[in-house]
């Protein structure tokens, strides 16, 4: 059984403009000693689906369903007082911003060994020692002298290492890490993540990684979830979703980034438009504003997560889109050739009426006849 | 000297560039304790029509150097020459006209546009301040123009910054910028706060300007698949001082400073098989403190090449090595350590 199990997941929050529909329906499992990628744009939904799975996303105006297995356990059903046990003890969370997450007034070992001693009964010089410990851990250097520093004595590198050291202390069964290396200069990142992966590999940790950045999923994930306007639009093994994606989404992502490995001169191709309102999202597929391939019947139809064609990887490779598989092979095939989306749509011939049957949820169109 | 083998017009000559902010103590009796040597020493040339990067870690002195180019700040010693003007000492009023040609682009589309403007005075006011075109009518349709060569909605003159996303507001910064036709923008990383879909959009606008307009771009940040893509030149910068200055190709086929190596090393690439593959070198500790810097060389305490009593002891000189970059290191980096740890490595 999966360690962390999220099936059809949905958020919604009401608010005076209209209800956000931030996620909607999602489903994803992570098995101990995983690292799973949730990649997307701001708001996407990618940093909810994590918040929520802690349960901090409980407020007044929130309309959450679906189910959040832990260990078998629904953690949506579970009250305020069991889910503050949880957090920070077996499920544990690195924020973005390392600057704003410590306490300013308080040195580094109050502050872990508040970590430890919220969820342990263990006496305080114990608790230091378990956070000199975990310090020396995460690559700090004296940690015997630097536990009695504040943060503001410590760099951006180093103030995500406490962050990463205070997640660890009572060693998680699962650590999400939001965005855990975006405020950081890259030979700090590596550090950061050469630290997740040795986690991974020491303590058989199960990691959810979100992040924009595909550069830092490619090193570290097993699995990478694509996420757009709140869906799961592709969901494959990392080597999968580099070599043969088949969203038009997740091409666009890998198209306007520069790559090291790649000639310089190039072009970047950019993705038009710009990310959807999740309170007004476009009908059919969310992507079709943005999508260079659309088709008449993808502004209709709203596509569903299902396996592609070829059972690779026995048939874990998913992708929310109503073109043809064959088509959509085709046209990565141009594009990684370098041809421009627009090249590639004249030289690939798409029906127009072309629709992926396995994306189409059979109810929907029952739905649409009657209509 | 000639510092940098750099052919064409030079726009630019920076020689000996000094900024050191003085740390004082005392409330009543003030006295100087220590500087903060952001940039100390730092030559190189800009030249006309290209684009020139400069990259280095948080601190490094990237953006100090941007602002100092820029005369936001006062020099504490070295000359800037613009087109034979040599401009570190002018004065404020001296330095306007200059301001025309000089722009910057900012990283944070947030806190770059005043809230409380509307875009088409936010445009619009470069035309005032210079006095270029005083009626009202006239300014408001030079300033639906840029808005339009943007690729932002003419039609949206009368809206404010925070009814756009991230990226149309910095294509407003961008067309603040190029309002006044100036012939040099500092871009301070433009693009690190956009969406990786949107980057690419901005990156594209900049490129297409430089054409149209033939513009100089001093480009800083800190992703270096970026800079990659958009400079013709790049500095590299350790804690204040230019470590290694080459054309982009070079620099990325056989960096010379190890410094340059670690960096390079460390970028992450979206390729799984090739990311498991290389062997990565990844550099320990912090950046220095620039209060304090280390001797001779500053970047012997991390360094895996130094060698006691050369490297803290001898500072380096920017000088050419090795396929004709420019590097300041005793012991630059040969082939064989390069293909090891350099993804960009020319086989």
């Amino acid at each position: 059984m999966a360690l962390l199990e999220v099936k059809d997941l949905r958020v919604h929050f009401e608010t005076e403009d209209g209800v956000v529909q931030a996620l909607d329906g999602i489903s994803y499992s992570v098995e101990a000693g995983q690292v799973l990628g949730i990649v997307g744009e701001s708001g996407s939904g990618k940093s909810v689906s994590s918040l929520t799975v802690m349960g901090l996303t409980r407020a007044k105006n929130a309309r959450i369903s679906g189910e959040v297995l832990f260990d078998g356990k629904d953690l949506l059903k579970a009250s305020e007082p069991e889910m503050r046990a949880l957090r920070g003890d077996d499920v544990a969370m690195i924020f973005q911003d390392p600057l704003s997450s410590l306490h300013p007034f308080y040195r580094i070992g109050d502050q872990l060994v508040e970590a430890v001693r919220a969820h342990r009964d263990m006496p305080k010089a114990k608790a230091l020692d378990r956070a000199v410990e975990v310090l020396g851990q995460v690559g700090i250097p004296e940690p015997r002298r630097r536990v009695d520093a504040y943060p503001h004595e410590f760099s951006g590198g180093m103030r995500q290492r406490v962050m990463i050291a205070m997640a660890l202390i009572n060693d998680p069964k699962l650590l999400i890490a939001d965005e855990p290396t975006t405020a950081l200069d890259v030979t700090v990142q590596a550090q950061i993540l050469e630290l997740i992966d040795r986690l991974r590999q020491e303590f058989d940790t199960a990691i959810v990684m979100i992040t924009h950045d595909l550069g830092v999923v490619a090193e570290v994930t097993d699995d990478i979830a694509v996420m757009y306007a709140g869906r799961i639009v592709e969901y494959a093994d990392t080597e999968s979703i580099f070599a043969a994606p088949e969203h038009p989404y997740t091409w666009g992502l890998l198209k306007s980034i520069p790559r090291l490995d790649l000639p310089r001169d190039e072009p970047l191709v950019p993705i038009q438009g710009r990310p959807p309102s999740l309170i007004l999202k476009p009908p059919g597929c969310s992507f079709h504003p943005r999508c260079p391939y659309v088709r008449d019947a993808h502004k209709r139809i709203d596509p569903q997560l299902a396996p592609t064609a070829e059972g690779v990887n026995g048939g874990r490779h998913k992708v929310a889109c109503l073109l043809p598989p064959q088509s959509r092979r085709q046209l990565w095939t141009e594009l990684v050739a370098g041809a421009t989306p627009e090249d590639a749509k004249e030289r690939v011939a798409v029906p127009e009426e072309a629709v992926d049957q396995e994306a189409v949820d059979p109810t929907a169109v029952d739905q649409e006849a009657a209509r | 000297m000639s510092t940098n083998g750099a052919k064409g017009n030079h726009l630019i000559e920076v020689r000996d560039l000094v900024k050191h902010f003085p740390l004082t103590k005392g409330i009543l009796f003030r006295k100087q304790v220590g500087a903060v040597q952001a940039v100390d020493g730092v030559s190189f040339d800009v030249i006309e029509g290209e684009t020139l990067g400069l990259v280095g870690e948080s601190g490094c002195g990237k953006s100090t150097t941007a602002r100092l180019l820029t005369r936001l700040l006062e020099p504490t010693s070295g000359s800037i020459n613009y087109k034979g003007q040599e401009i570190a000492r002018l004065s404020r009023n001296d330095l306007k006209p200059l301001r025309r040609d000089m722009q910057m682009i900012f990283q944070d589309p947030y806190s770059s546009l005043n809230p409380r403007k509307t875009v088409g005075s936010i445009i619009g006011e470069p035309f005032v301040i210079h006095e270029v075109e005083s009626d009202a009518g006239k300014r408001k349709k030079r300033v639906q123009e840029l808005m339009d060569i943007v690729g932002l909605n003419p039609e949206h003159y009368n809206r404010f910054p925070h009814e756009f996303s991230g990226g149309q507001r910095q294509r407003i910064g961008v067309a603040r910028a190029i309002a006044l036709k100036p012939k040099l923008i500092v871009a301070d990383e433009p693009v690190s706060a956009l969406d990786v879909s949107i980057q690419a959009q901005v990156i594209n606008l900049l490129e297409e300007l430089q054409d149209e307009l033939g513009l100089t771009i001093i480009f800083i940040a800190h992703d270096l698949s970026i800079v990659r893509h958009v400079c013709d030149r790049i500095a590299v910068m350790y804690l204040g001082k230019i470590v290694e200055l080459a054309d982009a190709d070079a620099l990325f086929a056989h960096p010379r400073h190890p410094y340059t190596g670690a960096l390079l090393s460390a970028v992450p690439i979206p390729d799984p098989r090739l990311a498991k593959g290389r062997n990565r070198q990844v550099l320990g500790g912090d950046v220095p403190s620039p209060t304090n810097p280390p001797p001779a060389c500053r970047f012997h305490t991390r360094c895996s090449k130094a060698k006691d009593g050369v490297c803290n002891v001898e500072e380096p000189l920017l000088e050419h090595k090795d396929g004709g970059n420019l590097a300041a290191c005793h012991f630059p980096l040969t082939d064989q350590e390069i293909a090891r740890r350099v993804p960009t490595a020319a086989a």
